[in-house]
């Protein structure tokens, strides 16, 4: 499952939807990422995502995340539009038979999402607005991934 | 008919967001030359570093014919999460 969505989210809510009635899953990973305040420095973050294409993109990636961690079940949920310091700008939920599958590909869609999935971001704070660009740390992490 | 998206910074230095030129180009790169002929700074900035074009929702590589009515995106490096 894949959302994009303008309004907030409950990160624990969607967690526990997710954990329903999986008798024969065994683990469950989820990451949760938050919108710094950089001390004052970003009174707010925004997104801007390409509808229909993100989601395209972002399907594509989870395909590839479960064959490659046999996994059963995948949910991300990513905010757009203006997100403020503490809210939960992005979930990933996976779910797998053992818990080593789980967490790894977890750690794989992060890493995509941070580098790869079609948004753009900017950063808000006193001085003005700047567009934020994948660190020279996260295309590192993505690059862990292509061998 | 053409019609061009750009987004995150290449919008700001644009100062649009979404055109249709008309007639169609013919291909990718006849497009960015009449970009260039109008704003010389965008058009460097499509060619600048990660900058990536899509038409009709799909990336491309280099020149690629433009049929009649395609959409041409112009995506500049992405960050989510």
């Amino acid at each position: 499952m894949i959302r994009l969505t303008q309004e907030p989210f409950d990160p624990g809510a969607e967690l526990t939807r997710f954990c329903r009635g999986r008798t024969e899953t065994g683990a469950v990973a989820s990451f949760v990422g938050l919108a710094r305040g950089e001390g004052g420095a970003a009174a707010a973050l925004e997104l801007e995502a390409w509808p229909g294409f993100t989601e395209a993109r972002i399907e594509e990636i989870a395909g590839e995340a479960t064959g490659r961690f046999s996994l059963q079940d995948v949910a991300i949920i990513h905010r757009i539009g203006k997100i403020a310091p503490g809210e939960a700008i992005v979930l990933v939920l996976t779910a797998s038979a053992h818990r080593r599958e789980a967490f790894e590909a977890c750690d794989y869609l992060m890493d995509y999402l941070k580098s790869r999935a079609p948004f753009w971001k900017r950063e808000h704070g006193p001085e003005g607005a700047r567009w934020v660009e994948p660190t020279a740390r996260d295309l590192e992490d993505m690059g862990r991934w292509e061998d | 008919m053409t019609r061009v998206l750009l987004f995150g910074r290449l919008r700001d230095r644009a100062d649009w967001r979404e055109r249709v030129f008309e007639p169609s180009p013919a291909t990718l790169f006849d497009l960015k030359a009449l970009i260039a002929a109008e704003d010389a700074d965008l058009a460097a900035a499509l060619d600048g570093p990660g900058v990536q074009a899509a038409v009709d929702k799909a990336l491309v590589r280099g020149d690629v014919a433009l049929a009649p009515g395609a959409e041409v995106a112009f995506l500049p490096p992405m960050s989510g999460g």
